[in-house]
């Protein structure tokens, strides 16, 4: 009886040893894949960056692979990338602001529950149909407006792009804005303060380390956006800070190349590494200042 | 002199709670409005694409004539490579968030994993198409294949099924699992016969939003090489002959859903607009079918579990 009691632990706890190796190994893929992204990103680029000094790089005026005389400048991408985003910002960051505070504190349970499910609906559109929006809604909406807009811009892609940048924000600043303790919004009603003065002066600032997460991560969002840009703001390179013009984004760049039959190793195929490698830095950058800025304005409670 | 002092009082008063009702009614109005654009975007193209919208529009293969053009090899391209998705995406993620829940220790290797999930979260869609085009395509030589587009848009929604499954997990109260420890339970014996089944509907949701983020995803796939023209079918995954299932559809080139609308989206010719809406229609319903399925299943185990 002893010994049969021995050997049964004796295999659980193997049986236990093994499942547990295994789930760990899962919880490793993970990692992988971004050891394979740096990996890829970085190994392409060398080869790149090996062709093209990376001086000309970032100070050539000119993006244009495909023509005869190739030149490698990232600045129009770069260009094209920031106006759109920007333009997004200008739309998503006020409005979400608001969405966020009348949902946390204005808004009755009632709406709120009606609310979000909408938003959350908002936010599960594919980029794709949104490009058509921007395209084929907005753009001849716009031209009523700017009679000179082209049928190719960036304000209609960055304003479609916004819209969809909405829900992130508002429902990541409200899950931050609930956060801050009732006794402190309390304390500022018993001060004879109104809502709108306890959530302006006391919520947000004490909220302020999410919502600027919130804002950060809109902003990664933005630049990383593909399809939006891609179908509404053209794929021509163009170095302008007008949002009325059209310009190509680095995302656009990527996908314009990879519709067409690129030889597996040529230049054009590892510019595209070097134009994602661009991406990724934005990207990290943001979420570096992000981390900063949280850890800077957090508060206790 | 008091009493003026108390009218003056009360105008401020008055006039910040105007401007707080003001704000309040600015605030639905933003909701409002939002939601109102977004639905006569839809409405649009819905209205727009209705004409195409056929038995034969689901049956034809694409077709350099707008009229005859039809999405069968993009929602049948759509199926197969969701089916990968989910093949890899729901064991991995589920694994993945029971370790970081249940078994690991606090320290800088746990951590290590969690920064990078929630780092991973954040990587552009496109940024998984170039490791896929670098990994996938290349390396492990699967090509422009069903398989490697089914495994990139894994990893892209694994992020997603981490999340929530840890989610669900730490809902479950630790009481429920002292109780079965207590009855002599091993640890995978509590997890898998106690808190998996309990947090199944919640892990659901979150399987359910994650694909149909996948279905919607151009970016990743168009990097790869996805096709835009695919006038054939791939090989049947169940055959007639032993044993009767067969792999090769794995390796057969392919086009998706938003691939098809967005290839209609870009063409300068204004008939190919009708298709792109009616493709546009069909993929909104799916996804907004599979994440209204979603949130009626949250609402749904959350009023169903007290604890």
């Amino acid at each position: 009886m002893q010994t049969w009691t021995n050997q049964h632990r004796k295999k659980r706890n193997l049986q236990e040893k093994i499942i547990e190796t295994i789930l760990l190994l899962a919880a490793l893929t993970s990692v992988l894949t971004t050891f394979g992204i740096l990996e890829v990103l970085i190994g392409e680029s060398v080869y790149f960056f090996q062709k093209v000094p990376l001086k000309l790089f970032l100070t050539d005026t000119q993006w244009s692979p495909l023509f005869a005389d190739p030149r490698y400048g990232i600045l129009p991408l770069l260009s094209g990338t920031l106006v759109t985003s920007i333009v997004a910002m200008l739309v998503a960051i006020p409005l979400g602001t608001i969405v966020a505070i009348y949902l946390s504190e204005f808004a009755p349970a009632k709406v709120r529950e009606i609310a979000k499910p909408f938003l959350e609906l908002l936010a599960a559109i594919p980029t794709v149909v949104y490009g058509y929006f921007a395209l084929l809604s907005v753009t001849p909406l716009l031209q009523t407006i700017f009679p000179d807009l082209p049928g190719f811009n960036m304000l209609s892609a960055g304003l479609v792009m916004g819209l969809m940048i909405i829900p992130l924000i508002s429902s990541i600043s409200e899950d931050a804005m609930r956060a801050v303790p009732q006794s402190i919004k309390e304390g500022s009603y018993a001060m004879g303060a109104t809502r709108l003065q306890t959530a302006l002066k006391v919520v947000f600032p004490s909220a302020i380390s999410g919502i600027s997460a919130a804002y950060i991560l809109g902003i990664s969002r933005a630049v990383g956006e593909t399809m939006i840009v891609a179908i509404a703001a053209g794929l021509q390179p163009n170095l302008t800070w007008n949002p009325l013009d059209q310009a190509a984004t680095i995302t656009a760049y990527i996908v314009q190349v990879s519709l067409g039959d690129l030889p597996h190793g040529s230049l054009e195929y590892q510019s595209i590494f070097a134009a994602g490698i661009t991406l990724v830095l934005m990207t990290l950058v943001l979420n570096i200042i992000g981390y900063f800025l949280t850890k800077k304005y957090r508060e206790i409670y | 002199m008091v009493a003026e002092n108390l009218q003056t009082l009360r105008g401020e008063i008055n006039q910040r709670k105007l401007i707080n009702n003001l704000f309040a009614i600015v605030g639905l109005i933003i909701i409002l409005v939002s939601i109102l654009i977004l639905l006569a975007l839809v409405l649009q193209l819905v209205i727009n694409g209705w004409s195409r919208i056929t038995p034969e529009f689901f049956t034809s293969f694409p077709s350099r004539r707008a009229s005859r053009a039809g999405i069968l090899s993009a929602w049948v391209g759509t199926s197969l490579v969701m089916l990968v998705t989910a093949f890899f995406a729901v064991p991995l993620g589920i694994a993945s968030g029971v370790y970081l829940e249940e078994y690991a220790r606090k320290n800088w290797f746990s951590a290590l994993i969690e920064i990078n999930v929630t780092n991973l979260a954040g990587v552009p869609s496109i940024i998984y198409g170039l490791l896929a085009l670098g990994v996938f395509v290349y390396q492990f030589n699967l090509g422009e294949s069903i398989l490697a587009a089914g495994l990139t848009l894994a990893l892209l929604i694994l992020p997603v099924v981490i999340v929530t499954t840890r989610e669900a997990l730490r809902a479950i109260p630790n009481s429920l699992r002292e109780a079965a420890y207590a009855m002599g339970a091993s640890k995978w014996q509590m997890i898998w016969d106690h808190i998996l089944p309990y947090s199944f509907g919640s892990i659901l949701t979150g399987i359910i939003i994650g694909l149909s983020r996948a279905i919607g995803e151009t970016a990743p796939v168009i990097t790869i090489g996805a096709l835009t023209f695919i006038a054939f079918l791939p090989d049947s995954p169940i055959t007639s002959e032993f044993p009767f299932i067969s792999f090769a559809w794995l390796k057969a080139p392919f086009t998706l859903m938003p691939i098809q609308m967005f290839n209609w989206v870009s063409r300068p010719e204004p008939e190919f607009e009708v298709n792109a809406a009616a493709a546009g229609t069909v993929l909104l319903f799916m996804t907004l079918t599979m994440n209204g399925l979603a949130i009626f299943l949250r609402y749904r185990f959350r009023r169903g579990i007290k604890w």
